[in-house]
């Protein structure tokens, strides 16, 4: 009998050029013949684009130059909207548009050519901020600077007020967050009118690159080909943004007719691409005097820069996951999503969920503590269970007792305990000790009917050497999508974990699985890979070649005799919805997702009075996920999650000038350090969910969510400070206790 | 470095050193190590992350210490004993802490790992018994953004505890551009 690989921690299908240096990123590929690409960006704001000026002594005739004018097709990225030029014609809506490519083979001369580059631009005046989009006293976008509002209404909140013991407000705030995945963004293009277009590069999702292409080229699917080089990091850094580089290097390639290179280096990349959602979250809250809570009601907006992007799709998560874990029975949720004059924020780990869960957090404690009861017992008081409904009057089916994995949680982390000891140790102690946690949970896959819509499609095929071949383009970008997809197509049919392999993603050669977002690489396309790899095999038996007991060997002959007999062999399975899930998309309400991953995750901090800086000294995750398809990969990603977590809430400050970064680099915008992480113990609870591959659930973006309210919480029980903001610096920090006690 | 300067610098001639490979090439003083191991040698594991010794991906081994290479100028590598990631392993045969980074899920996304690699065989060169203080004090020039360190840091506990070493650097490479 076969060792089932699920629940293994197997080797990485990768892992060996890892670490010898031989696996191949976009910078490290050459082709002959290329040039360097480069991009002039405008610099202001928000202005009109009046002339372009090439200066200084630079032999301007031998580069490419690519404006606007020259674009064969549509000039739009296309995504969920098409209101993003791919370069400036006219309006310039944020300080870092591209308005000119350049490409030349030396990238040294190409370097001082982008600098002799004048934009001249009249300059309008700039809507910097939220608060000053919402007050529209410029219009920026649209007819209101609202990219997209929701309502979420549950039971009647105007009568809950009036029955309430106490109504508890707050406001809460996040900041901007960079991805800073290591490797920065890049590109190669080789483009042509016979041959169309090709693209190489980093990424998360092939087919939008290949979806933005289309339009601006005005070439049928087939001349479009995109293809996943190693990546460096994502965390959603590279879901849209990629669209814009590969359509620059590929308008490049075609003017020049030669291949082009374009990777930024690290300022460009902090200062230019995307950037998590800053978020300003209100929450006013009915509650009885035993703890109950009666209403809820959540203002919640988010800054979506200058262009539509996917903030939309942002929102609608940071909508459903505003009122977390807990049932109430009157909801209301607005939010809503504005324009300013800043590059587009977009797609980051957590996607929306990390900053209203922030909020909510932070609220649910500052509402225990208006009652003076311990913020567990508020907590467990309000849980939602199994049988009754979330904001969105989603009935929860799973068989989650967030009680209990609270119980859980504060017992390993010895909450109680630690608790009674830092009050009494912290009156006489310059440092002061606290502990706090966070519970929550985090909907796997696309919101709604997202996954119906985007109807994803995985092959499986046998190689003529009578090896299992996955086909998909969900993109290994260090997450392990490579072996856990080999761990279940290995199960689904019993053969060996070592007869599976997986295609390189190359919109060429593979399906559209979908993107490589929104913790649905394992639930929803893992599943497809399950279908497509039992698929073979029920060919493989009607055809008489394989018996219904077989060993690896049996089957991979199978295969090859197959491949002989018949020709190729390949199976294809598309996602279908399972039968109750019911969601409304006018109402907001209804089964937002499939299924959920809860949480609890506990802080533990020293706070120092003098110096104003915070270590964490311990951190507990303790998660329910389904099943556990690689203990090690998974355990892998709750840490990193964490660690991104931690930098959110103490170290990542994005300082805005004019609408830019002013702080794009690595030494003047923090990231946690190997010396900077505390212990971070991580525990698994498995539910199999019936519609997962083995019973697994999303995890990937789940340990974003906790770390930032969970910190804060702790913070705010070593020094009794109101915190309502992240990141929350040592400045921050010394500004509200100088505010409290001087 | 100035771009400019590029054009205006006259090159000069460099001999070193590099996974135990005697290496001539001209270059421009000024030109960074980290440029011409991956442009000149096409040893393109060595990493390119921020460009100003915070991250730590270029990080090669010179003349016995760990170093930034963007950081480096060519002038100074005259002379110099170099490692880069492709110095590491025996042809086929892994190094130690190579093996345990597969083994504790150490590497990720894979971009910061030869530079973690590096500085991991570093840490066990000073100190053959390295307490979790040390190892993080040792990682600490060397950002990752995917693992959250743990796994590293159990990485190179394994590699300790498996008798790895930080010397062993096998000189059995050839770089491709030779």
């Amino acid at each position: 009998m076969l060792k089932s690989a699920v629940g293994r921690s197997v080797p990485r299908k990768e892992g060996r050029d890892k670490v010898t240096g031989k696996a191949r990123y976009i910078d490290d590929i050459v082709f002959p013949n290329m040039l360097h690409g480069t991009t002039v960006r405008s610099a202001v704001a928000r202005g009109r684009l009046k002339k372009i000026h090439f200066e200084g002594k630079i032999p301007w005739e031998e580069f490419t130059i690519v404006t606007a004018a020259d674009i064969p097709g549509d000039n739009y990225v296309a995504l969920i909207l098409y209101d993003q030029p791919f370069l400036v014609k006219d309006l310039i809506n944020h300080p870092e548009e591209p308005v000119v490519l350049l490409a030349h083979p030396d990238k040294y001369l190409l370097e001082e050519a982008r600098l002799h580059v004048r934009l001249e631009v009249e300059p309008l005046p700039p809507v910097l901020n939220m608060e000053e989009s919402l007050s529209r006293k410029e219009i920026i976008w649209g007819e209101d600077n609202v990219f997209k509002t929701y309502r979420v209404e549950k039971g009647d909140i105007q009568n809950c007020w009036s029955q309430a013991d106490l109504i508890v407000e707050g406001e809460y705030h996040t900041g901007a967050q960079e991805q800073l995945y290591i490797e920065n963004n890049g590109m190669i293009a080789g483009a042509g009118p016979t041959d169309g277009v090709t693209v190489w590069g980093s990424m998360q999702c092939p087919y939008y690159i290949h979806k933005a292409l289309l339009p601006l080229f005005k070439l049928p699917a087939e001349k479009i080909r995109i293809i996943q080089t190693e990546t460096g990091g994502g965390f959603g850094g590279k879901e849209e943004y990629p669209s814009m580089i590969a359509g620059h290097a590929a308008l490049l390639a075609w003017k020049s007719g030669r291949p082009v290179k374009i990777v930024y280096d690290r300022a460009e990349d902090m200062v230019a691409t995307t950037k998590r959602h800053p978020s300003r979250t209100r929450h006013r809250t009915a509650v009885t005097k035993e703890g109950k809570i009666l209403g809820m009601e959540i203002d919640f907006v988010i800054d979506g820069g200058a262009y539509a992007t996917l903030s939309a799709v942002v929102l609608s998560r940071g909508t459903i996951h505003a009122a977390g874990p807990y049932s109430c029975p009157n909801v209301r949720v607005i939010a809503r999503a504005v324009a300013t004059n800043t590059p587009p924020h977009g797609a980051f780990r957590g996607f929306g969920a990390p900053q209203s869960i922030f909020a909510l957090e932070r609220h649910m404690d500052w509402v225990a503590g208006k009652l003076g009861m311990p913020p567990d017992e508020f907590r467990k008081k309000n849980f939602v269970k199994t049988g009754q409904t979330t904001a969105t009057s989603q009935i929860i089916h799973e068989k989650i007792d967030m009680g209990a994995l609270l119980d859980r949680s504060l017992k390993l982390s010895d909450y109680h305990a630690k608790r009674e000891l830092f009050a009494k140790t912290n009156p006489t102690s310059k440092i002061k000790r606290g502990i706090g946690f966070a519970s929550f949970m985090h909907g796997s896959g696309f919101t709604g009917s997202g996954e119906k819509m985007l109807a994803s499609v995985v092959a499986v095929e046998a190689t003529p050497e009578g090896r299992v071949r996955v086909l998909a383009a969900s993109t290994e970008i260090g997450q392990g999508t490579n072996t856990i997809f080999s761990q279940i197509a290995s199960d689904a049919v019993g053969i060996d974990y070592d007869a599976i392999e997986i295609f390189q993603p190359d919109t060429a050669n593979v399906p559209n699985s979908g993107p490589t977002v929104a913790s649905r690489t394992v639930m929803i396309v893992g599943k497809l890979v399950e279908s497509a790899t039992l698929g073979l095999k029920q060919t493989l038996q009607k055809s008489g070649l394989l018996s219904e007991k077989y060993t690896t060997a049996e089957f991979q002959k199978a295969c090859v005799d197959y491949i002989h007999k018949f020709g190729p062999l390949k199976s294809f399975s598309q996602y279908k919805q399972p039968p109750g899930i019911n969601w409304d998309d006018e109402k907001y309400q209804g089964d937002a997702y499939g299924a959920y991953a809860w949480a609890v995750y506990v802080a533990e901090v020293s706070v120092d009075t003098v110096t104003y800086e915070t270590r964490i000294d311990n951190f507990y995750a303790i998660q329910e996920v389904g099943k556990v398809i690689h203990p090690l990969l998974a355990a892998g990603q709750i840490e990193g999650g964490i660690a991104q977590g931690i930098g959110y809430a103490l170290y990542e400050k994005i300082v805005w000038k004019d609408g830019r970064m002013a702080n794009n680099k690595m030494t003047n915008y923090i990231m946690p350090t190997a010396a900077d992480v505390p212990p971070i113990h991580v525990y698994f609870e498995e539910l199999p969910y019936e519609h997962g591959p083995s019973g697994a659930k999303g995890i990937g973006e789940l340990p974003m969510d906790g770390p930032g309210p969970a910190i804060l919480n702790a913070i705010e029980d070593a020094t009794c400070l109101r915190l309502t903001h992240i990141p929350l610096m040592p400045e921050d920090l010394m500004e509200v206790m100088r505010a409290k006690y001087v | 470095m100035s771009k400019a300067e590029t054009h205006i610098v006259e090159k000069i001639k460099v001999s070193c050193k590099v996974n135990g490979h005697d290496i001539h090439f001209q270059t421009y003083p000024m030109a960074r190590l980290l440029d011409v191991l991956r442009e000149e040698l096409k040893l393109t594991g060595t990493k390119e992350g921020c460009g100003e010794g915070e991250c730590g991906a270029c990080s090669v081994m010179m003349n016995g210490e760990l170093v930034d290479s963007c950081l480096v100028p060519a002038l100074q590598v005259e002379g110099a004993e170099i490692t880069t990631i492709e110095g590491v392993a025996d042809q086929d045969k892994l190094h130690k802490v190579q093996s345990a980074f597969i083994a504790c899920g150490g590497a990720q996304c894979g971009i910061c790992t030869p530079g973690m690699i590096l500085a991991s065989m570093n840490i066990l060169k000073k100190n053959k018994n390295p307490s979790d203080a040390d190892i993080r004090d040792g990682l600490a020039g060397n950002l990752c953004r995917c693992t959250g360190y743990m796994k590293i840091f159990d990485a190179v506990r394994q590699a300790c505890a498996a008798g790895a070493s930080g010397g062993g650097m096998i000189h059995a490479w050839k770089s491709p551009a030779l």
